[in-house]
Parts: C-alpha cells; sequence; structure tokens
C-alpha cells in the first residue's frame, strides 16, 4: 500500500477551508488519520494551521499567508510556494517549503524545524524563540531581526541587517552577508559550532555540506542593558 | 491594505481576454480593498488620436456632452458611455482645447485620464461590483493595471480611488501609506499643481507627474520617488507600453509576479493570479525592495 493509499485527500476546489482546519483541529494525539493530502489551496491563507497532533500533511500547490502556523507535533509539506508567516509561531514539529517562502517565514517560532528549500524574503526568522530555521536558498533583509533563541541557517546570501537587535539565537550563513543590524556581530566558526551545524543540516536532511565555507553571526550583547550614552 | 494587479501581455492572442483576466483577479483582491476599486485598460489606439476618459454624475448622456464638446470644437467626436464614465476620441492637436470647452459647457464633467491607448475607470464600490458596472471582462487591450482600496488616508470618493493619472498614456496605484504626503503636497501646490483630495496617492502621482514636468524620465522618477517619498508604498504604474513596479525599502506591502512566455502578472497576493493561464508553469517571485522593474513592449 502507497502513502498515496492510505493518505486522508482533502481537496480545497470542493471543501471548505474551515473545514478542513476544524478537521484537523480534532484530531487526538492517538488519531489514525496520520496522512493528509491537501490538493488546489490555490494560494488560500491559514491551510493547516494551529495543528496539536502528530501528523503528516502534504499541500499540493502554492498557499498563502501562515500556512501551517502554530503548528505542533505535525509535518507539513508544502509542494509549492509559500505566502507570508509560514510556520508563524511554530511550536514543534517540521514545516518544510519545497519552493520559496514569502516575508517573515518562521516568525516567533518557538520550537520545531523549518526548512525552506528555495529562497525566503524579508525577515525571515523575526524575533525566533527556538525554532529551527534551514533557508537553502538566501534570505532577505532584516532577517532575524530581535531573533531570541534558535538557529538561522541560510546556504545562500543574507540581505541588509541580518540579524538587527538580536539577543541569542545562532546564525550561520554559507554564503555573502550585505550587511549586519545593530548589535549583530559576527563570532569565530569553532569545532563545536561546526558540530552543531551539522546536526542541524542533517536533521534538515543535509550532509556534505562543506562547514569550512559558513560563518558564523550572534549577538554582541551591548544592548542587554541601559546604557547612558544611548540616551538622545 | 489595499490590493492591486497588473497584468502585461507578451501574446497577442490573449488581447481579446485581457478584460476578462483582470475582472477575475480585481475581483479576488475585494477582501483586500472593499471601498472603491478602479482600473486603467490600454486598448486599441490611433496615432494623433486622444482618448479623454471623463466621469459625470449617475445618469450622465456621454453622447449629448459628446455633441455639445463636437459643437465647441467644429469637429466630430465620438464617445462611448459605460456607467459613470464615458471616453471622447479627439484629435491630440485639441486636447487642451477640448479641456477649457468641457469646463465651460459641462462643468459637471471631470476628466479622469488621458492618452492614446489608455482608458481609466474608477469608482466607489465592491471592487468586483465596480467592474462589472464598467463591463471591464469586455475590454480588451495589450495591458492593464488595477486596484482595490481600503480607504486609510482620507475619505471614500470616487476622487479618492485608484489609479491616479500622472500624465498622458500613464497612472498610478498604491498600497501602503505615505508618512510625508502633507509636506510633498504642499510643496507641488507651490508649484503649480492641483489636487482633488485630502489622499496621500494622488500626492505620490502629483510628485511622479512634477518630475517629469522637469524633464525626468518615469524611471528617474520612480527612482527619485525612493528620496522623496517617506512610507510604506508598492506603486504600480501603467505606460502606454508596459508597467513599472516599485516597492519601498523595507517592503512592508506585499508584491508577487508570474511570467511566462504569454503574460507578465502581478499581484498583491498570489491568489489573485490563480486563474491565470497555465499559472502552474509561471515563474513565481516577489520583486526585490527599494529596484525600479519596467516591463514594457518595444514600440
Amino acid at each position: 500500500m502507497t502513502t498515496a493509499d492510505r493518505a486522508h485527500v482533502v481537496d480545497l476546489a470542493s471543501t471548505r477551508l474551515r473545514q478542513l482546519n476544524q478537521a484537523l483541529h480534532q484530531l487526538r494525539p492517538d488519531t489514525n488519520e496520520t496522512l493528509w493530502r491537501i490538493a488546489n489551496p490555490r494560494g488560500r491563507h491559514s491551510v493547516a494551521v494551529g495543528i496539536d497532533a502528530p501528523i503528516a500533511i502534504e499541500i499540493d500547490g502554492h498557499v498563502g499567508y501562515y500556512c501551517a502556523g502554530m503548528n505542533k507535533h505535525a509535518t507539513v509539506v508544502v509542494n509549492g510556494n509559500a505566502g507570508v508567516g509560514v510556520a508563524e509561531n511554530i511550536m514543534s514539529g517540521t514545516v518544510h517549503v519545497k519552493g520559496d517562502a514569502s516575508q517573515s517565514a518562521g516568525a516567533t517560532g518557538c520550537g520545531g524545524r523549518l526548512i525552506i528549500d528555495g529562497n525566503a524574503s524579508a525577515r525571515c526568522g523575526i524575533s525566533m524563540k527556538g525554532v529551527d530555521i534551514l533557508v537553502k536558498g538566501g534570505v532577505g533583509h532584516m532577517s532575524a531581526f530581535m531573533a531570541q533563541a534558535g538557529t538561522l541557517v541560510v546556504l545562500g546570501d543574507a540581505g541588509e541587517s541580518l540579524g538587527d537587535s538580536i539577543y541569542e539565537a545562532r546564525l550561520y550563513v554559507r554564503g555573502k552577508v550585505a550587511s549586519l543590524g545593530a548589535d549583530c556581530i559576527e563570532k569565530p566558526m569553532t569545532d563545536h559550532h561546526k558540530a552543531k551545524l551539522a546536526r542541524k543540516l542533517a536533521a534538515g536532511g543535509m550532509t556534505g555540506v562543506d562547514l569550512g565555507r559558513f560563518r558564523r553571526y550572534g549577538s554582541a550583547r551591548r544592548l542587554y542593558h541601559f546604557h547612558v550614552d544611548n540616551v538622545y | 491594505m489595499c490590493g492591486i494587479v497588473g497584468l502585461f501581455l507578451k501574446d497577442p492572442k490573449l488581447e481579446p481576454e485581457l478584460g476578462s483576466l483582470m475582472a477575475g483577479m480585481l475581483g479576488v483582491l475585494c477582501d483586500r480593498g472593499p471601498d472603491s476599486a478602479g482600473f486603467a485598460v490600454f486598448g486599441p489606439g490611433a496615432a494623433g488620436t486622444t482618448k479623454l476618459t471623463v466621469r459625470g454624475p449617475k445618469g450622465t448622456d456621454f453622447g449629448a456632452v459628446a455633441r455639445r464638446l463636437s459643437d465647441a470644437l467644429g469637429i466630430q467626436i465620438p464617445a462611448i458611455g459605460r456607467d459613470t464614465h464615458g471616453v471622447l476620441s479627439l484629435p491630440a492637436a485639441r486636447e487642451a482645447e477640448a479641456r477649457a470647452a468641457l469646463t465651460r459647457i459641462a462643468p459637471e464633467i471631470a476628466v479622469v485620464g488621458a492618452g492614446r491607448r489608455m482608458e481609466l475607470y474608477k469608482e466607489v464600490g465592491r471592487p468586483d461590483l465596480v467592474a462589472t458596472r464598467f463591463g471591464l471582462e469586455r475590454m480588451q487591450g495589450t495591458h492593464g493595471i488595477g486596484h482595490t482600496r481600503m480607504a486609510t488616508e482620507s475619505a471614500v470618493t470616487t476622487d479618492g480611488a485608484h489609479p491616479f493619472t500622472t500624465g498622458l498614456d500613464q497612472c498610478l496605484v498604491h498600497n501602503g501609506s505615505l508618512s510625508n504626503h502633507n509636506a510633498v503636497r504642499r510643496e507641488l501646490l507651490r508649484e503649480g499643481l492641483e489636487f482633488a483630495t485630502d489622499n496621500d496617492s494622488e500626492v505620490a502621482a502629483g510628485y511622479l507627474t512634477a518630475r517629469m514636468h522637469k524633464g525626468a524620465s518615469l524611471k528617474q522618477a520612480l527612482t527619485d520617488a525612493l528620496t522623496d517619498l517617506d512610507g510604506f508604498y508598492t506603486f504600480v504604474v501603467g505606460t502606454e507600453s508596459g508597467f513599472g513596479v516599485l516597492r519601498d525599502p523595507i517592503a512592508c506591502k506585499p508584491a508577487v509576479m508570474a511570467e511566462t512566455d504569454r503574460y507578465v502578472a502581478f499581484g498583491s497576493e498570489y491568489r489573485a493570479l490563480v486563474d491565470l493561464p497555465d499559472i502552474g508553469n509561471a515563474r513565481i517571485w516577489e520583486p526585490e525592495p527599494a529596484t525600479v522593474y519596467f516591463w514594457e513592449r518595444p514600440n
């Protein structure tokens, strides 16, 4: 029996989105309906938001805003692009976008993993609080803005003001960084960090990547406390 | 919020469908801007002829307006009426004279746009209904832009709806809000420009018009806007030969582009593009912030 045979198929051309999301919300942790396949998302917003069950969902097509937001336990795969705020406030589980993601991907994510095979645009990982984000392409400006915890790994380039006002997240970028934001600095890449990065890449399905080409960025911790020189 | 659509056809076989494709795109973006809507369509045009798009009160007989204008100018001026808007076709050389005559003989009529190919329609109401009132789905052309408005800066009026014209065969739609529009408006008023509304987008249109009067190209004027206009904006400008896109450096307002061998399309959201032909195989991307883009057909 193949995956497709066992999957619960929902066609959004004929099923209301609200109906789908309600069905997903009603799933219990021990549900037997663990495989879902969603057809014709047609860029709709809020597809598969708020799941709290260990299920696997594949969405065939491009989705709109906030896809898989607040995800807990589930694995959500988007066979297409994602709009603004994919996996916003993800708590656990995995969200995997096979195409590109728009702005604010993984915003405020507290845990779990977000994998983007293409590019992510501006503000990727804004205010991230523990999520691991892996972007195989590049990220736009102001990515990891006010990032508090978690890891952002970027295989491509990063736009302007990377890690502006960052607290404690770890940023690894293989490509060029257009500029660093306030209080974000480059830090030494030790064997310890290479081992950590290798684990993050492996968790995102990537092995054999040359770790030596990555650079590490993080907080200089100069914005933590009030400083009288910053008074205007 | 507000929603923007743009469609630039590369394949002439799609030209009869321009209006119906645009109507579908605008309809999807009703919930981004339910207050009012407007669009500019670049259809057939004849050298030496200017199409004046004019607006009148509900029930205006644009045939009668054209006859009065014909008498005043001593020439035959054909007119097409569509709901509250009408299109008067006249010799390009007589445009200024026609505008002056209209002010005199039909003060209730406002000119909303002019050009060899551009026709511009806008009204208060739900975007899909506005599109139906003007018969957008039956319009033909090479390209067009449209807007659905959720008013934030000024009143919901027909004058406040987009597009705003910026010159012959040129217009602008805007998603966002400008924070320095009052200061810019004051400067433009000093330079002699006139404004019909308190709308920030009208100021952006006036700014581009003023820059171009001073000799800047549209591309240069848009580039200058990055320095002089403060606030959030995604602009789409329609020109006789195509359309241009500019997002502010922060790029808060959404923008998605799709391109195939047959067309280039702009939408505030991907949802607006899903019914375009062969969208499944289109290249989809977001325009970069602070970058001026143009898609134009060769003259």
